[in-house]
C-alpha cells in the first residue's frame, strides 16, 4: 500500500520530490559539512567562502594537552560505563526473558525508565544522592551516572536477542549433558554475542557524547564534550571544529561497524529460517 | 472365542511382555498446566531395545509425555523409572536419555562436527576419544563429508541426520525422537522411516518416537502407544492395534473402519437389521469392521457370514485398492475396500465374517 502510494507520487512529481529530499538532507547535514569544511579553513571560523585550506588546526589540536586529557577521560568513562551497563543489563535482560517473579511488569518499566527519563533528572537526582552520601564528585561519579543511565540499553538489546533465540537450543544442550551454567556459556552467550557487541557499541557512543548527566556529576577532570562546551564559552575556535570532525569520523565508523554486525545477525537469522 | 472387551486387557498383555526386561517404567504420570489437564494417569512400560511410538493428534499430550521423560517438564504426579532408578527427579543433564528435537535444534554457531562433539566435550571425554566417537557417529549417518559445515548450510534431511548423530554419540540408554520427520517431504520421509528403523536395530538402543502420523507409526514401531486427550487408548503392536482395536477412537484413528452400534441380548448382537452370535455380556455395544473385511457374497460363503444388500454411493481410487462407500439396505453407510479390478458398482450383495467385527470401547 505504502509502496504503491510512493510509486504514484514519484511518477507524478519526481522533480518536486527530489528537491524536497535535497532540502531535508541539507537541513540535516549542512551544519556538519560547514563544521568539517571550516576545520580546514586557513582564516579560522570567520570568512566566507573558506580560503587557504590548512591542517594547522589539527596540528594545534594534537599539541593541546587539555583536549587529549579530556579525550582520555571520556574513553575511560565510556569503557567503564559499558562494563557497568553490561554487567547489570545482561542479567536484567535474562531475568525479563526467563524468570517469572512477582512485580515483573513493574521491574520491566523501572529498568527501561532511564531510557526515557531526561538526563537532567538522572543527573540531578544522582548529584543530590552523592551530596547526601558525602561522595566527592569525580570521574567515578560520572561513570556511575552513565552506567546507570545506560543499563536499559544493554537490557533491551539482550532481551531482544533472547527473544529471537530458540529455547530448543538450550534444551538440546541440557539434553546432551551440559549443566545450566555450561549451557549459558556454550550456547546462550555465543548466540547473544552480536546483541552484546551491538549494545556495547551503542552505550560507548552514547557515553562519549553525553552532556546532561556528566554536567551535574563532573569533578575536576573534564570529559571531551564538557571540555568543548567549556571552550565554547570563550568563543569558537577552529580547533573545536577539528576535534568535532574527528569525533564525527569515529562515530561514522562505529555506526558502520554496528550496522554490518546487524546485517550479519539478520543474515544468520534468515539462513536459519530457510 | 473369548476376546477381551477392554483396552486394559491388551495393555496387561503388552506390559507383561515388556516387564521381562523393562527399561523404562512410567507410573501413573499426570500433568496439568494451570487448570488444564494434559495427561491423566499414564502408565507405560518400555522394553530394552524396543521401538515404541507414541501416536496421537496435536494436543493429545504426546510431546508433554516426551518432555517429562527428557526432563524438560515435571510430572504433576506419578513417577518415571529407568533401569531400576528414579528418573524424574534428575535434571535433564544427568539422564542417560537423549533427544532428537522436532526442528533438530542444532547449535547454529557450531559446525556439524562440533555439534556432534558437544555431548562428549561437556562430559570431559579425552580429545582423542571424542574424535573417534564423532567420526563413528557421523559415519553411521553418512555425514562425514559435511563435518566442517555450519548447520544453516545443509539441507533439512542432512540436519536431521546430524541431530541423530549428536544424540547417539553419547550412547544413551534411551533415545527420544519428537516428530523428527514431520519437516521432511513425503519421499525423503519414507526413506528416513526405513533408515531410522534399520539404525535402531543396528545400535540396539531403545527408541521412543513421537508422531501424529499413523502410517509412520505402523511402518516403524514394535509397539504403538495411542494417546488421546491425555489418556492411553491402547498400547499394542501395529498389527494387533489394527486388527484388534480396543476403542472406537483407536479403530477410527488407525486406518479406516466402519463403526457398528447396537445391543447384545442373550448372546446375539443386533446392529439395525444385522445380527450375529457373540459371546458378550448383554448391553449396548460397538463393533469396528474394517473395510477389507467386507466382501461380495458368493454362493459358497462361510455358513455363519452376515449378509446385506447395498447400493454404491461413491468410490475413491487408492492405487491397489478402491474405497467404496455403500448404503446398506438397513440404512447404514459403510465403507468397503475392494481390489481396483473388482469394480464394485450399482447394487450388490455383501457379507462379512462376524469374527471380523471387533467389539470396541466407546468414549465414556
Amino acid at each position: 500500500m505504502g509502496l504503491l502510494v510512493n510509486a504514484i507520487t514519484y511518477n507524478r512529481a519526481p522533480k518536486l520530490l527530489a528537491a524536497y529530499a535535497a532540502l531535508v538532507f541539507a537541513f540535516l547535514y549542512l551544519p556538519i559539512v560547514v563544521l568539517i569544511v571550516y576545520s580546514f579553513n586557513g582564516h579560522g571560523v570567520g570568512g566566507f567562502p573558506p580560503r587557504d585550506l590548512t591542517l594547522d588546526w589539527y596540528r594545534q589540536l594534537f599539541t593541546d594537552d587539555a583536549i587529549w586529557a579530556s579525550v582520555v577521560n571520556s574513553l575511560v568513562v565510556a569503557i567503564a560505563s559499558v562494563c557497568i551497563a553490561l554487567a547489570l543489563g545482561i542479567p536484567a535482560g535474562l531475568a525479563l526473558d526467563r524468570a517469572n517473579f512477582p512485580g515483573k511488569g513493574i521491574f520491566r518499566r523501572l529498568v527501561l525508565l532511564p531510557l526515557v527519563l531526561p538526563g537532567i533528572i538522572t543527573g540531578l537526582s544522582l548529584l543530590l544522592l552523592f551530596r547526601e552520601a558525602d561522595v566527592r564528585l569525580s570521574l567515578v561519579t560520572v561513570i556511575l551516572g552513565h552506567g546507570t543511565a545506560l543499563i536499559s540499553i544493554a537490557t533491551t538489546e539482550v532481551f531482544a536477542g533472547l527473544q529471537k533465540l530458540d529455547r530448543a537450543h538450550e534444551e538440546a544442550s541440557l539434553d546432551l549433558g551440559a549443566t545450566y551454567w555450561q549451557t549459558f556459556w556454550r550456547v546462550t552467550l555465543p548466540n547473544l554475542k552480536l546483541s552484546i557487541i551491538g549494545a556495547a557499541l551503542l552505550i560507548f557512543t552514547l557515553s562519549m557524547d553525553e552532556i546532561a548527566v556528566s554536567f551535574f556529576l563532573i569533578g575536576r577532570d573534564n570529559t571531551l564534550p564538557l571540555e568543548i562546551w567549556g571552550r565554547l564559552r570563550r568563543g569558537i575556535t577552529p580547533e573545536i571544529n577539528a576535534i568535532s570532525t574527528l569525533i564525527f569520523v569515529f562515530s561514522l565508523l562505529a555506526i558502520i561497524v554496528w550496522y554490518r554486525l546487524r546485517m550479519r545477525a539478520e543474515a544468520v537469522d534468515n539462513e536459519l529460517l530457510v | 472365542m473369548n476376546r477381551p472387551l477392554s483396552a486394559e486387557g491388551f495393555e496387561a498383555q503388552a506390559s507383561s511382555r515388556a516387564q521381562n526386561s523393562a527399561l523404562l517404567n512410567i507410573r501413573s504420570v499426570a500433568k496439568t498446566f494451570g487448570k488444564h489437564a494434559v495427561l491423566h494417569n499414564i502408565s507405560l512400560d518400555v522394553a530394552e531395545g524396543e521401538f515404541l511410538t507414541i501416536l496421537g493428534e496435536s494436543g493429545s499430550g504426546k510431546t508433554t509425555l516426551l518432555r517429562i521423560i527428557a526432563g524438560f517438564e515435571h510430572a504433576t504426579s506419578g513417577e518415571v523409572w529407568m533401569g531400576g532408578e528414579r528418573l524424574d527427579l534428575l535434571p535433564p543433564y544427568k539422564r542417560r536419555v537423549n533427544t532428537v528435537f522436532q526442528n533438530y535444534a542444532l547449535f547454529p554457531h557450531l559446525s556439524v562436527e562440533e555439534n556432534v562433539a558437544y555431548g562428549p566435550r561437556v562430559a570431559k571425554t579425552p580429545a582423542g576419544e571424542i574424535r573417534t566417537r564423532v567420526d563413528e557417529a557421523l559415519a553411521k549417518v553418512r555425514m562425514q563429508q559435511y563435518a566442517k559445515y555450519l548447520p544453516s548450510t545443509i539441507s533439512g534431511g542432512q540436519q536431521q541426520r546430524v541431530a541423530l548423530a549428536r544424540a547417539l554419540v553419547n550412547r544413551p540408554r534411551l533415545l527420544l525422537l519428537d516428530e523428527p520427520l514431520s519437516a521432511l517431504d513425503a519421499n525423503l520421509r519414507r526413506q528416513m522411516q526405513i533408515e531410522l528403523k534399520t539404525l535402531q536395530r543396528e545400535v540396539g538402543i531403545t527408541f521412543i518416537f513421537v508422531t501424529h502420523d499413523q502410517e509412520e507409526a505402523m511402518v516403524m514401531s514394535d509397539r504403538i502407544a495411542l494417546l488421546h486427550a491425555g489418556e492411553l487408548e491402547q498400547v499394542a503392536a501395529p498389527a494387533e492395534i489394527y486388527s484388534r482395536p480396543a476403542t472406537a477412537y483407536a479403530a477410527q484413528f488407525i486406518g479406516h473402519t466402519n463403526l457398528l452400534e447396537g445391543e447384545v441380548q442373550a448372546g446375539v448382537a443386533r446392529c439395525q437389521d444385522l445380527s450375529w452370535q457373540v459371546k458378550l455380556p448383554d448391553g449396548p455395544v460397538s463393533f469396528s469392521l474394517r473395510p477389507e473385511c467386507i466382501r461380495l457374497a458368493h454362493a459358497v460363503s462361510a455358513q455363519n457370514a452376515v449378509y446385506f444388500r447395498a447400493r454404491v454411493v461413491d468410490y475413491a481410487f487408492h492405487g491397489a485398492s478402491e474405497l467404496v462407500r455403500v448404503e446398506a439396505s438397513h440404512g447404514h453407510t459403510m465403507t468397503v475396500r475392494t481390489s481396483s479390478h473388482g469394480k464394485l458398482r450399482g447394487e450388490a450383495e455383501l457379507e462379512f465374517d462376524p469374527a471380523d467385527a471387533v467389539p470396541v470401547r466407546r468414549p465414556k
